[in-house]
């Protein structure tokens, strides 16, 4: 497969991904969950169904703008969602009148949170410095045991595959929470991985390249040689993972999600992107590629 | 074929199998009982059930939250929680300004929070408004029924004083006595009972007393009496703390993503398991059973350093469950590629592992880093995410080159086929 020739079309899938997203950003911005707004989610299981209407009876006394949404397998929970920051005393009365209404005990407070103001900012803050500490680390570790530019090259592919999770997560308004954060923090870990893979093949073939092979020659093998393990790694993560995705809670799916998003985007960008991109920047210093 | 080998393999398999059983389903051993890793294992509050709550200071004009305050009050919150009797709290600062408090099983969250939040600054006032005693001089509190002049039985708060207390208890009481008692409620002849600004009692005075025990009565019922006691004796917080963050889980939903989490994962991993026989073959059935001998590494590692498993944690497991698998991935496109060489096959075996083995370091260290970041800078269930991913990647770089190296050897020094495309050729 000539992959560094058809470099310009993988550059260029993910640009247009990446530029729909930050279009979506703009225009529609992020759905931030509560994590990062602050507010209240209360669900309770009411042990019938019910309807929307119903609901608003109550929620309708305290915020007008509340979400309402079914939840629980048989859909007899509700989940009332407020970016207020609920007082103790607000929600113990909201709790009890639905008690009241539907005859309920403390046990049918299935969950609750609150999130005061002063958490997001600090998240976003934390999560800031988690990824730029990790993307540190990551390229002194590659420049100490592979050289500067496969550093580079690698943190690139890593900030591809955050831009392509925000992306997907802006297109489609699914609510970013802390989970997202530990996802993509995770995606940062594996996809370097498989990014690393590659290199160290290149690493490997370069030492015993003829003299005059060309970059393009070198990376294009490279990458065949190691295509079989790029996507079986890839097939074997996201059994397991879509498998809870698919059969899991919805506070797992909303993990397992941004997960397979980042196991798909970080396989892309370690084939099709990280080496070509190491290529064309090592190419400016020379053409050749075996060492002298 | 070598009957020694291929004895000592089937006793592999055998052993794997009844300890993986054990693990499974627990076992009784003559007068030892083991319990299976389901029930051993320490669950986080997401799986759990429990309430999480953060607390942020919120200092009055004039004070600075130092550490120590922090740490005077993680020990005052402590106290309190203690008296619920909740088992394995957490409660630790947090930043420079926040104490998490993370309560498992508790399902009544607002009152959980109301008592640990709660302020319960106890002032003793004197007839003109003095303060005669505060919480610091009380040395005992309990919840006791008393039978008042009329024969009624009422709940109230029994308090014990230090020396300090008991004098100037009587020192007050005793000017009490003085004034003259006339029928009716005199207030001036009272001592007021004041928890956080808010005048709980103010009993008139009947006697002087001497001897430091006083009582608090005007209490609704033994438990209101009880909640009181519990909040004298842990003392006042040195700082207003501020709910700014609360997450409870019933434990109805925590069992329930526990239960599905674990089926979901086990599909998954048996998928992986016949995706590895079905691509690799033989080694492929060897990269199971060391993948076994890994998620039971795992599962007792977590035991034995009772690392609390998350929802996030069990995804965390999963993805290093894909990620053991790759490890071996590697060695055996490795192995692929010597034999299609023209290696022979345990000259392929050995330069397969040895050339996978820098691969494998590398993306493996790579990943650590990312985990170790998680670690230290998440909280709660992000941690638990970021121990099990660790815990994962360094055993999946055992067993994969550990484990499955031997296993493999063993395999191939049976006989059974000289056939290189079972290998995977």
């Amino acid at each position: 497969m000539k992959i560094f020739e058809k470099r310009k079309l993988w550059f260029g899938i993910s640009g247009l991904i990446i530029l729909v997203g930050l279009v979506f950003t703009l225009i529609t911005g992020l759905n931030l969950g509560i994590d990062f707004t602050g507010g209240t989610i209360i669900q309770i299981d009411l042990g019938k169904t019910f309807t929307a209407q119903e609901i608003r009876e109550i929620t309708d006394g305290f915020d007008k703008e509340a979400a309402i949404t079914y939840a629980g397998e048989e859909r007899t929970q509700v989940q009332i969602k407020t970016k207020l920051d609920l007082s103790e005393t607000e929600r113990a009365e909201i709790f009890d009148q639905f008690k009241d209404k539907y005859g309920l005990d403390a046990g049918s407070l299935v969950s609750m949170q609150k999130v005061g103001p002063t958490i997001g900012d600090q998240l976003k803050k934390q999560a800031f410095i988690s990824l730029a500490a990790a993307a540190v680390g990551m390229l002194l570790y590659i420049t100490y045991r592979f050289e500067f530019k496969f550093g580079v090259a690698a943190t690139a592919a890593l900030l591809h595959d955050m831009l392509i999770m925000l992306a997907v997560y802006a297109v489609m308004q699914i609510p970013i929470n802390t989970s997202f954060i530990a996802a993509v923090l995770t995606i940062v870990g594996y996809s370097i991985n498989a990014t690393i893979v590659i290199f160290d093949r290149i690493r490997e073939n370069r030492g015993f390249m003829k003299k005059g092979t060309s970059l393009a020659e070198l990376v294009n093998l490279s990458i065949n040689q190691t295509i079989a393990r790029s996507m079986n790694t890839s097939l074997t993560t996201l059994l397991t993972i879509g498998m809870i995705y698919i059969l899991g809670v919805s506070a797992i799916k909303e993990f397992a999600l941004p997960l397979i998003v980042g196991i798909l985007s970080g396989t892309y960008s370690s084939v099709l992107i990280a080496g070509p991109l190491w290529a064309v920047w090592k190419g400016k210093e020379g053409p050749k590629a075996g060492r002298a | 074929m070598n009957l020694k080998r291929t004895v000592i393999f089937v006793a592999v398999v055998l052993v794997i199998g009844l300890s993986a059983y054990t693990l499974s389903f627990g076992a009784s051993v003559g007068d030892y009982d083991i319990i299976p890793v389901r029930d051993a294992i320490k669950y986080g509050l997401d799986l759990r059930g429990g309430v999480y709550v953060v607390l942020e200071a919120r200092p009055n004009e004039g004070e600075t939250v130092t550490g120590e305050v922090l740490d005077r009050a993680v020990a005052t919150i402590r106290n309190r929680v203690d008296a619920l009797g909740v088992s394995e709290p957490v409660i630790a600062k947090q930043g420079e300004n926040r104490i998490r408090v993370e309560l498992p099983d508790v399902t009544d969250s607002e009152r959980a929070v109301e008592i640990i939040g709660k302020t319960a600054q106890l002032k003793f006032l004197g007839p003109d408004g003095n303060e005669v005693l505060t919480g610091q001089n009380v040395r005992n509190a309990e919840a006791v029924y008393q039978t008042n002049p009329s024969g009624f039985k009422q709940a109230v708060v029994s308090l014990e004083l230090d020396s300090e207390g008991a004098d100037s208890f009587a020192d007050v009481t005793g000017a009490i006595m003085e004034i003259e008692d006339v029928p009716g409620y005199q207030p001036e002849r009272s001592i007021s009972i004041v928890l956080d600004e808010e005048v709980i009692s103010a009993p008139e005075v009947m006697a002087h007393i001497t001897d430091g025990k006083a009582v608090i009565d005007g209490m609704r019922d033994i438990e209101a009496a009880a909640e009181l006691a519990t909040l004298i004796k842990a003392g006042a917080l040195p700082v207003d703390l501020e709910t700014a963050e609360i997450r409870a889980i019933g434990p109805t939903l925590g069992a329930n993503s526990l239960e599905r989490s674990v089926r979901a994962g086990l599909i998954g991993i048996l998928l992986v398991m016949v995706f590895m026989i079905a691509y690799y073959r033989i080694p492929g059935l060897v990269a199971d059973l060391a993948l076994v001998i890994y998620i039971m590494i795992v599962l007792l590692v977590l035991v034995s350093i009772n690392a609390a498993l998350t929802l996030p944690g069990v995804a965390g497991l999963l993805l290093s469950i894909g990620m053991a698998v790759d490890a071996n991935v590697i060695i055996f496109e490795r192995l692929k590629e010597e034999l299609r060489n023209g290696k022979s096959l345990r000259p392929a075996i050995d330069a397969g592992f040895k050339r996978a083995f820098t691969t494998i370091l590398d993306s493996n260290v790579t990943t650590l880093i990312a985990a170790a970041v998680l670690f230290y800078l998440g909280a709660g269930p992000i941690q638990g995410f970021a121990v099990t991913l660790s815990i994962g990647i360094i055993t999946s770089m055992f067993t994969a080159i550990v484990i499955t190296r031997l296993l493999l050897k063993l395999v191939v020094g049976m006989n059974i086929t000289k056939n290189t495309k079972l290998f995977g050729a």
